[in-house]
């Protein structure tokens, strides 16, 4: 029985494309914990590390040299504002993940500032994650996450790591950043779950 | 201890406005009934539903302006361009009006005042809310904890909250507050109106070697550029918390 807010109308639209309690925006909010890191395109390293400690590296040359997708997605922040039709340039996770022999269910993605986002490794395959490095047509801004960062659109978008470096693979499930702070551990926006509990 | 207290579900709660207090032309507090609350630390926010007699209903995120130690809960919320839930609050909301509540949400942008490290907070705008709890969380406690507020605001009618932080610079010891007008400046203003920079950060801020904790929460540009500068003065990273908003909100 919801409580009704006297004189509210609001838009009164819902648009089917929107998950329950989201609104539209047009512009590129930015949410993050701290200062925008700056790296050195030089030093740039993402790594992907198994349960087993094998590790495989690209450089940012080695990871330009991949076959990489152009997306265009809708996109979910946790704060409420989505954004429809993004565009987007990178590296599909599933490339990466190619030659890693992994039996782990669940990966943590690691980021340039140390932030951590844990999400199910089988939302990060089969088309559904990229690592992404351009956006609209432009490198990845720093303030949005460039110089590449994960995308990982079916989920709330605090999961898709900005400034990220790498993929560690994990047995067991273990909460992230803002996991770790009242956040949902999964976060899937379709079904609200923005929260601890959700 | 802190995690179990942040790992709680968070269940949608009816709350009453009580009183509605106008602190600017544009920002409004609304002092909320709502039963059962069980607390909060200052920086955390709440999400406010408000549902039409139709069933539509909308959520945004305010951040919690009272103290912990408050008995009563406050939101400040800043009418932002067009928005859907901020134009009603600001403009049309009374007290005896209904909405609905779920938090506290939040468990980073937070101040314990168990740390004793001096504090340097930075509003831009309506940044200034989680702030204030927590300048007024630490009156509440009588806690000695040095802080510095640097409040950049277009002007002096646009500051929120003006009259208390100069009665709190009186009162609480150990309180400073600087501000940075962007737009208009009082006569007699020692700066010229223009962006917080550097040389206003270094005066009324602390020196990095103090290790201090720093809280920015502004629109996204200000957050960018503040954090920005007090990296480049010798502050870690890790050391300086961040909230941005906008430029939509709602």
């Amino acid at each position: 029985m919801a409580v009704v807010t006297r004189g509210f109308t609001g838009r009164g639209r819902v648009d089917p494309k929107l998950p329950p309690g989201q609104y539209l925006t047009e512009d590129f909010p930015v949410l993050s914990a701290g200062p925008t890191p700056r790296i050195d395109l030089n030093r740039w390293k993402f790594s992907v590390v198994t349960e087993t400690g094998q590790k495989h590296s690209w450089s940012w040359q080695e990871l330009l040299a991949l076959p990489a997708e152009d997306v265009t997605v809708d996109i979910h922040c946790v704060t409420k504002w989505s954004k429809f039709g993004t565009r987007w340039h990178g590296v599909p996770v599933d490339t990466l993940l190619a030659d890693v022999e992994t039996a782990a269910d669940y990966v943590m993605a690691h980021s340039y500032g140390g932030y951590t986002t844990n999400v199910p490794l089988e939302d990060l395959t089969d088309g559904q994650a990229w690592i992404a490095y351009r956006y609209d047509g432009e490198d990845l801004a720093p303030e949005h996450g460039g110089p590449a960062r994960l995308l990982v659109p079916h989920l709330y978008f605090w999961k898709s790591a900005k400034w990220v470096n790498g993929l560690e693979m994990m047995p067991e499930d273990s909460p992230g950043f803002w996991e770790s702070a009242g956040y949902h551990n999964y976060g899937d926006p379709w079904r609200e779950q923005r929260y601890y509990g959700d | 201890m802190a995690r179990a207290a942040i790992l709680r579900r968070l269940s949608w709660q009816a709350a009453s406005i009580a009183e509605i207090r106008e602190e600017t032309d544009t920002a409004r507090t609304f002092v909320l009934d709502v039963a059962g609350w069980e607390g909060h630390t200052a920086g955390q926010h709440v999400d406010l539903r408000l549902t039409a007699d139709n069933g539509y209903s909308a959520q945004r995120s305010y951040s919690i302006a009272s103290a912990p130690a408050d008995d009563r809960l406050e939101v400040t919320v800043q009418r932002v361009p067009d928005g859907e839930v901020s134009g009603y609050l600001v403009d049309a909301a009374q007290p005896g009006d209904m909405v609905e509540l779920r938090g506290p949400v939040g468990g980073y942008f937070t101040w314990d005042p168990e740390e004793l490290d001096p504090v340097l907070l930075v509003a831009g705008g309506s940044g200034i809310v989680p702030l204030m709890s927590m300048i007024r969380a630490r009156g509440a406690l009588h806690s000695r904890v040095p802080f510095r507020l640097i409040y950049s605001t277009r002007g002096p009618g646009a500051a929120i909250y003006a009259d208390e932080l100069r009665r709190r610079v009186r009162d609480d010891r150990g309180l400073d507050v600087a501000y940075a007008y962007t737009r208009e400046v009082p006569e007699g203003w020692p700066r010229p109106a223009g962006r917080l920079d550097a040389a206003l950060l270094t005066a009324a801020g602390w020196p990095a070697d103090l290790r201090p904790a720093a809280f920015v929460c502004g629109p996204t540009g200000f957050v960018e550029a503040v954090a920005d500068l007090l990296v480049a003065q010798g502050n870690d990273p890790s050391r300086v918390k961040t909230e941005r908003f906008g430029p939509t909100g709602g």
